[in-house]
């Protein structure tokens, strides 16, 4: 016997640290952290649904899996777009405007 | 309070406090360390949801990948040790940040609370056999286009990483 409303709570908590985390950040790879914490807030809910018994063909173990492995080539590229950027600026300060043409 | 809600608190409780500290150091390195802890709280969770699988390959690839490529892409892009005083934001910007943050918690908790009702409900309980049984059966397509997708990113990311080479470097990498 569960009570949904803690899974709800802790899902909404974390979306909420992820979407300040990610308007705080000014370092692109800490960015990455706060979108970090939004999807396991999806997952949190994901398996919340499975828990509540509400889901079907195990939809709510499968599609967690599908996010936890479209996160990681997600933050793969993410990351590789940042050290280009890196490499070509000097800096991964996303408040800097570019004066020149990159 | 059932034994359950009490272990899923405990968790949440270590998962908010993890993804707080994550979102709020001025150690670039603090962060992704907090992330781990706060993933490790959200794994917990999981785990007291009944969903064993899902959190052992959270820890597997959020904790044992992702962090790890956070690390290092922190030690790559010269990240200091110590506060990160280069990209230190003012006051007012950590205020809105931190009203945003309540306010979409906030919009989600009205949205979802009223879904869960009083009564605790039986956890369904979904075994990995089940879920293996799903997952190559139903779900077998969409499971392969992700080896697409895995294959396009490692691709992409090699691509992109070598577009800001010297000329000078091209010729030895």
């Amino acid at each position: 016997m569960i009570h949904l409303a803690g899974p709800y709570v802790l899902a909404a908590l974390l979306v909420g640290l992820g979407v300040a985390g990610i308007t705080i950040r000014r370092n692109a790879v800490l960015l990455l952290v706060g979108v970090e914490l939004v999807l396991s807030g999806g997952l949190v809910l994901l398996v919340a649904a499975q828990a509540a018994g509400g889901d079907r063909w195990a939809a709510g173990s499968v599609l967690p899996l599908f996010v936890i492995t479209i996160a990681a080539a997600e933050v793969v590229v993410a990351l590789a777009v940042v050290l280009a950027a890196f490499r070509a600026r000097g800096t991964i300060d996303l408040d800097e405007r570019s004066g020149e043409a990159p | 309070m059932t034994a359950l809600d009490t272990a899923f608190a405990a968790c949440g409780l270590l998962a908010g406090t993890g993804g707080l500290l994550a979102v709020t150091t001025r150690h670039v390195v603090h962060a992704a360390l907090w992330l781990v802890v706060a993933l490790l709280g959200v794994a917990g969770a999981l785990l007291v949801l009944g969903a064993e699988l899902v959190a052992l390959v959270l820890v597997l690839v959020y904790v044992g990948a992702i962090v790890v490529l956070v690390l290092f892409a922190l030690m790559l892009t010269s990240a200091p040790i110590g506060p990160d005083a280069a990209h230190a934001v003012p006051p007012w910007r950590r205020l809105g940040a931190a009203l945003l943050g309540a306010a979409v918690t906030v919009l989600l908790l009205s949205v979802l609370l009223p879904l869960a009702g009083d009564q605790p409900v039986d956890r369904a309980d979904v075994t990995s056999t089940q879920v293996a049984g799903q997952l190559f059966g139903t779900w077998v397509w969409p499971f392969e286009l992700l080896s697409l997708l895995l294959l396009a990113a490692l691709v992409a990311a090699l691509a992109v990483s070598r577009v800001g080479r010297r000329p000078a470097t091209e010729g030895s990498g």
